[in-house]
Parts: structure tokens; C-alpha cells; sequence
């Protein structure tokens, strides 16, 4: 087959086995399973096959219209350079992990195969935007994920935390795609066509009218997607989610997919020095808010949430300092580490009965009940904390030397004043991330107190895909700093002396001064009681995992944070934290700015449709009904009367008619 | 014979018949009186037929055809009359029109009346019973 041929069934296969898994789910539960993992599998394999066939020189390109769309042409078109081929590998890789796990998470759920199905779109729909060639084919790719994560991550709809943090992820995201659109158009028609080539070709020729204009409608939508900063509040919340979800919209989909249109796109946003400054200063604020927000969340999802989030911070750093290569290495280092950061988490829930930190950090003995995910899950910190041989270390040591590159005045692609912003937010988050990596990793695993529940083993298929994601985490980096520029647009991704030296020194001490804060206050966690665990621990991870969330609110006072006052981030946030923990008051900002006055405006139409418009309706109605109440009365019931009426109603026409024709 | 004669008479006919529609309570007196005032139209037609044929102006009885019509419609409309009277009143024990008012305006139906309304709710009920049959 040719390489084209494969690519194509790289989306189809996925988006097959989901439409066969939404139609067989009830009537074959036995082909669920494999039609979850097998397509997906599948895909990976073609992926990958389709990356060695490309190579990373030759750009794959195919493009067939199916009819006419009228002005501007829309094309079903591949386009695979080294950045398409790779992300399709590590999407295919995370997807195949998410649904062997899902199968041994939710193994009781009676939801499964739609689960599965839509987990399938998803992936499908992922592929669609990593290959298209064609804006508006990207577009759809795009919005069928936007769907699917509303329909994931409410899957718990039970409760009323899931089906508020669906609403919210379909909203959010939909506020910044409704630009993006507009965007779209605006690039299509100044290129003639939604072509990703031709798109470039005509940027580079200078044939953008509006680049700045076009580049912020573009970047209202990435920062919607990639729940950057303003438009990220719904990400924190979709931890409402499964576990296998979130590992899965963070890692290699979703989240991912905002990033990879930019990197496709760069050539536009560098057009317009307004757009890289932006995207720097966007970059910036959410890196060091998220930071500050993770340190501080108590809900072990919703610390790996905000982390996602600083972590596609660096990513849009690296992008705005005109490095789509050191962005995409992140892309892949994060994705390997954050898949397994989630799917670890979703074990140590399972495990322990609660996703309350504070609960687990009186918990001893947790890590000698599931030693693959206390192994596989310090692997993965430490490359989120980017100490040196792990992945996090190279991929986010090419972005701080990206952004010091661009600070030294080579400004071709970016303003020097993004090299600096980007550079001090990403040391600054890389102080944060130590951090917070470290206090997980300390109120997770070195607990005192009660000894942690036994449930027995894990099964296999949650175990194994662990073990399967800790080789990329642990080597991705190392191994492929070297080669990956070939991929990529040729730009050295090698760690400079000086980024890596502040870099891991501001990792170290981070980790370090949490380690002290944590001894310090390790004596107070024993005086404070706290822990709720869920009520059926012997059921299956995604039934415990709900319970968990659901039994947060009540137990703790807030799904976010809990008044534990052992926890080091409290101490180290200071008078901080409390603003930290609730996100620095974003969402109730929102609340006042578009919440109520929406709710207001909904109330006021409500008043004048039942008030105004409806009194107009029933006085139409008045007048017949008076007219009918006073007619029904003639009703009596006796024939005689009405015979009466007849005969007196005869005798007057017949006078009429004789005065009429006596002419009188 | 003048023409003033029958004319006359079918007249105080029609009017007696009028009278006892409107006035009489009983249904058999009331159908009776359709009956009369038949008969008034009845003889009106045979009269003013005999009269037109001997001017000439008419020579096929057309009135006379027509009274035969009625009759016999007439006929058939005290037999279905009777009938029915006959089962208003095996099912209501009376045949007083005054108290057949079950078409008037706010008359309540048997279901909203309650337990306490018994009679009345099992005898219409059989009355729709018969009228369905």
C-alpha cells in the first residue's frame, strides 16, 4: 500500500471501530472490547508505519475534491511533514494505553461500550487534524473532539460536578471557536483557498491583509483548545471525567490539538509581531498561574490538570519565540509523561479510596500497595520536573534555550521582548513545577498514619500500560534530541550550558525547599485528622473514582482544595494559597462578567414573553370568549325553546320579506 | 269549492299543530302535533293543486305526488318518533320534554357528579349504553 493510502486509514480505522461499537454495544457486548483496542491499535501501527515511510524529509502530500463548494475550494487533503508524522505516533501510542487501561478501569461500568466508542471518535478525530491538509476539514477534526470531550467528560452524568464541567468544556471552548471560524475565513479568503500550502505559500509572498487581525481570531480558538490563558478554566473542572478521559485530552488530544495548529500555522503568527507578543505574554501568565493554582489544589486530578496546563504553557512559549520544534518536542515528552501521570493517578485512586491528597498524605504504606504506579509515577515527576536524563529535562531545556536564542537579538521570526518573557515566566514555572511535582509526590506516597486499604492487585491492563509509557518518559529525550531536528524544521534542540544550568538549578531548589516545608509540617498531620474514603472500595476504579469526586464538596468543604493545614503548598503559597486554590478567582470573575449578565437577560426575556407578549395573546382571546359564554346561555337543554327561537326567527324574515317586496 | 276553505282550515290546522309542539310537554302529544301540522301541509298541497289544474295551468298533480311523499315520510318519522320516545322513556321512566335537558349548557357529565348522584349517573349511563348500541 501507499504511504497515502495508510494514512488514510490512520483516522478511518478508529472512527469505524467507534461506529461499530456505538451500533453493536448492546446487542454484542462480547465485541466491545476488542473493537475498542484492536482499531486503535491498529492505527498506531499504520502511524508509525506511515512516520518510517516518511522519514522526516519528504512531506506527504495528497489532496482530492469531492464537489465544488462555490468560492473558495474545500479540499479532502493530507499533508504530513515530520510534525504530523510524530504526533500521530504519540497520539496513536497514548490512545492504544488509554483504551487497554479503560477496559481493566471501568470493567464494570454499564456504559462501557459508549464509552469506548466515543474514546475511538475521539482518537479518530485527533488523527483527522494531525494529518489534514485543508483548514476546514482540520475544523471538523477539531470540532468533533470539542463533542466528544462534552460527552467523555460528563460521563459520570449522575453527578452534578460532571454535568456542570461537560457544559462548562463544550462552552468555553465553543467561546473561542466561534473566532477561530472567523479566522479561518479571513486566512481562506486573503490565500483563496483553505489549503495548509497554499495558505503558507501566500503568507510567505506577503499576501496577508490583516496578519494580526487573522492571527488573534486564530489564537482565541488555540487558547480555547489548549486551555491557555484567559479561556483554561474548563480544564481544572473536566477532571470530573474518568481518569483514562483526562489522560487522554491532556495528554495527546484535546489540549494538544491547539498547539499543533500553531505549529502548522507559525508562518501566519509570525507575520505579526502583535500576535507573537501576545501569545508570549498569554504563554506567560498561564505558565506562572498554573503553577502557583497546582501547588495549591488538593484533588490529585486537579493538580496534574493545572500542570497540563504550565506544561502547554511552555509549549506556546516555545512557539512564541518561533520555535515549532522545541514546541513539539515538548508536545511529545509531555504527552509520554502526562498519559502516565493520569493513568498512575487513576490507580492511585483506585487504590486508596480517595483523590484527596490530604486523605492519602495520612495514609501510610500506599506505595508498597501499588509499587508500578509509586515506580512508573517518580519517573514521570521527575521528567515533569525536568530533573536532567528524563525527557521533561531536554524537551523543556529546548524551549528555555529557544527563548534565550531569541533574547541574544537573532530576531528574524520574534520580537526580543518575547525571548525575555518567555524565558523568566519558563524559569519561574520550572521553580513551580518542582514544586508541586515534589509535593504530590510526598503527600502521595510517604503518608503517615492509618495503613492504606488492601484491595489486592491492580489488574494487568491498568499495570502494564504503565510500564509501556515510563520508557518514553524516562528515554524519549535523551534519545532523541539528536535525530528529532531532521523532523523538525532543522532548529538545534540540544540543552544549552545556561538554560540547563538555571533550569535544573530553580528544579532542584523547588523540590528542595517543598521537601523542607513538607519535614517541617510532617509532625501536624497526625494532630489533624482528615480523610474520607469511597463507600465501595471493592468495586472497580471508575465506580471508587466517582465516588471519590462526588464525596469531595461534602467532605472537604470545596472540589478544590481542603483545609489541611500540614499541606507544605499551604505553607509555601503562604496567604497565596487561598486565592490559588480556587484559581485566582477566574471562574467567579467569569461568573460576574458573562454568567449573570446572561442569566439577567434570560430573565428579562422570560418576563416580557410571559408579561408583555402574552397579554396581547390572551386579550385577543378575551373578547371571543365573553362573546361565546354570553352565546352558550341560549343552551337550555328544551327543544320547545329552541323551536320558539326558529319559528320567531321564520315570522321576522318572512315580515322582511314582505316589506321588502311591498317596496315599503 | 272556494279556495278560501281549505286554505282556512289547513291554516287553523297548522297553528293548532305549532301550539302543541311548543307547548305540550308530553313527546307523544308533541309528535302528535308534528303529525297535524303535516296534515295542514298536506292538505294545503292538494287543495292549490286542484285548483291550478282547473286553470289549466298545471296538468301534471305535482301537489298530489308530493303528498304522497309526505305521507309516507311522515310514516317513517312517527314510527323512528315513537321509538324513541318508547326508550327515553323505558330508561327515564317519563317522556316529559321539559326534562330531557341533557344537551344543555353547563349540564354536568355523570363522572364529576359523585357517589351521592346515583341515580342519575347509572341512568344515563345506560342511556349511552343504548345510544352506542
Amino acid at each position: 500500500m501507499t504511504t497515502t493510502t495508510l494514512a488514510v486509514l490512520v483516522p478511518l480505522l478508529p472512527f469505524l471501530g467507534a461506529a461499530a461499537g456505538l451500533l453493536l454495544g448492546h446487542t454484542a457486548p462480547g465485541f466491545v472490547r476488542p473493537l475498542a483496542v484492536l482499531p486503535t491499535l491498529a492505527a498506531l501501527v499504520l502511524a508509525a508505519i506511515v512516520a518510517v515511510r516518511q522519514g522526516g524529509d519528504a512531506t506527504v502530500t495528497a489532496a482530492t475534491e469531492l464537489t465544488p463548494t462555490g468560492s473558495v475550494p474545500i479540499e479532502l487533503a493530507l499533508y504530513i511533514d515530520g510534525f504530523a508524522a510524530l504526533v500521530a505516533v504519540l497520539v496513536g501510542l497514548v490512545a492504544t494505553c488509554v483504551q487497554i487501561y479503560s477496559t481493566g478501569y471501568l470493567r464494570e461500568d454499564p456504559r462501557y461500550p459508549s464509552y469506548a466508542a466515543l474514546v475511538s471518535l475521539f482518537t479518530s478525530a485527533m488523527f483527522l487534524v494531525v494529518y489534514s491538509g485543508d483548514l476546514i476539514v482540520l475544523l471538523v477534526g477539531w470540532e468533533v473532539m470539542g463533542i466528544c470531550s462534552y460527552f467523555l467528560v460528563g460521563h459520570y452524568w449522575e453527578t452534578p460536578e460532571a454535568r456542570a464541567a461537560s457544559l462548562k468544556a463544550f462552552l468555553v471552548t465553543k467561546l473561542g471557536d466561534v473566532p477561530f471560524l472567523i479566522g479561518l475565513f479571513a486566512l481562506a479568503t486573503d490565500a483563496g483557498s483553505f489549503r495548509i500550502t497554499r495558505v503558507l505559500a501566500t503568507v510567505a509572498h506577503g499576501g496577508l491583509d490583516h496578519p494580526t487581525l487573522v492571527a488573534l481570531l486564530l489564537l482565541a480558538g488555540v487558547a480555547g483548545k489548549s486551555a491557555q490563558f484567559p479561556l483554561h478554566t474548563w480544564l481544572p473542572d473536566a477532571m470530573a471525567g474518568p481518569t483514562p478521559v483526562s489522560a487522554l485530552i491532556h495528554a495527546a488530544t484535546m489540549v494538544a490539538a491547539g498547539v499543533y495548529f500553531i505549529a502548522r500555522l507559525l508562518p501566519v503568527f509570525e507575520a505579526s509581531s502583535a500576535a507573537m507578543v501576545t501569545l508570549a505574554v498569554m504563554a506567560a501568565v498561564t505558565m506562572v498561574g498554573s503553577g502557583l493554582a497546582a501547588l495549591a489544589q488538593d484533588d490529585i486530578k486537579r493538580v496534574l490538570a493545572y500542570s497540563t496546563i504550565g506544561q502547554l504553557g511552555y509549549m506556546t512559549g516555545a512557539l512564541a519565540v518561533g520555535d515549532r520544534g522545541a514546541a513539539v518536542f515538548h508536545l511529545l515528552s509531555h504527552g509520554a509523561f502526562k498519559a502516565l501521570l493520569f493513568l498512575a493517578a487513576g490507580v492511585i485512586i483506585h487504590a486508596s479510596g480517595t483523590n484527596s491528597l490530604a486523605a492519602m498524605s495520612r495514609m501510610s504504606h500506599l506505595r508498597d500497595r501499588i509499587p508500578d504506579a509509586y515506580w512508573t509515577m517518580t519517573v514521570a515527576l521527575l521528567a515533569l520536573a525536568a530533573i536532567p536524563p528524563f525527557s521533561g529535562f531536554f524537551s523543556k531545556e529546548s524551549v528555555l534555550g529557544a527563548a534565550e536564542h531569541i533574547t541574544a537579538g537573532h530576531t528574524e521570526h520574534a520580537p526580543g521582548a518575547t525571548g525575555w518573557i518567555v524565558l523568566v515566566a519558563g524559569l519561574l514555572t520550572a521553580l513551580l513545577t518542582a514544586a508541586y511535582a515534589t509535593r504530590l509526590w510526598l503527600l502521595a506516597f510517604h503518608g503517615r498514619g492509618t495503613e492504606a486499604p488492601d484491595h489486592g492487585r491492580q489488574p494487568r491492563t491498568m499495570t502494564v500500560v504503565l510500564w509501556v509509557l515510563a520508557v518514553p518518559s524516562l528515554a524519549l529525550g535523551g534519545l532523541a534530541y539528536r535525530s528529532l531536528p531532521d523532523w523538525f524544521d532543522g532548529n538545534d534542540l540540544a540543552p544549552t550550558l545556561t538554560t540547563s544550568v538555571l533550569g535544573t538549578g530553580v528544579a532542584l531548589a523547588g523540590g528542595l525547599v517543598t521537601y523542607a516545608a513538607w519535614r517541617h509540617l510532617t509532625g501536624l498531620a497526625a494532630r489533624v485528622p482528615l480523610g474520607a474514603v469511597a463507600a465501595h472500595p471493592e468495586g472497580d476504579a471508575g465506580l471508587v473514582e466517582a465516588e471519590a469526586i462526588a464525596t469531595h464538596a461534602p467532605a472537604y468543604g470545596d472540589t478544590a482544595s481542603a483545609p489541611d493545614p500540614a499541606d507544605p503548598g499551604r505553607l509555601l503559597l503562604g496567604p497565596l494559597h487561598r486565592h490559588a486554590a480556587v484559581g485566582f478567582h477566574l471562574d467567579a470573575v467569569y461568573r460576574a462578567l458573562f454568567v449573570r449578565p446572561v442569566q439577567a437577560g434570560a430573565s428579562l426575556v422570560r418576563f416580557l414573553d410571559r408579561e408583555v407578549v402574552d397579554t396581547y395573546v390572551q386579550g385577543a382571546g378575551a373578547l371571543p370568549r365573553l362573546l361565546g359564554a354570553a352565546v352558550r346561555r341560549a343552551q337550555t337543554g328544551n327543544l320547545q325553546t329552541y323551536v320558539s327561537a326558529l319559528l320567531a326567527g321564520t315570522v321576522v324574515l318572512a315580515v322582511a320579506a314582505l316589506l321588502v317586496a311591498s317596496g315599503a | 269549492m272556494h279556495l278560501a276553505y281549505p286554505a282556512v282550515l289547513s291554516a287553523l290546522l297548522f297553528c293548532t299543530g305549532l301550539y302543541g309542539v311548543l307547548a305540550r310537554r308530553n313527546a307523544i302529544l308533541v309528535l302528535m302535533s308534528v303529525e297535524l301540522m303535516l296534515n295542514a301541509v298536506n292538505l294545503n298541497l292538494v287543495a292549490f293543486d286542484v285548483w291550478l289544474s282547473r286553470t289549466a295551468e298545471d296538468t301534471l298533480h305535482s301537489g298530489q305526488a308530493l303528498t304522497l311523499f309526505t305521507i309516507a315520510i311522515a310514516a317513517a318519522e312517527i314510527g323512528i318518533g315513537l321509538a324513541i320516545v318508547l326508550a327515553v322513556h323505558r330508561n327515564r321512566g317519563t317522556a316529559d320534554i321539559d326534562r330531557l335537558r341533557d344537551t344543555a349548557e353547563g349540564h354536568e357529565s355523570p363522572a364529576a357528579d359523585g357517589p351521592d348522584s346515583d341515580t342519575p349517573a347509572t341512568g344515563t349511563a345506560a342511556e349511552k349504553a343504548e345510544a352506542s348500541a
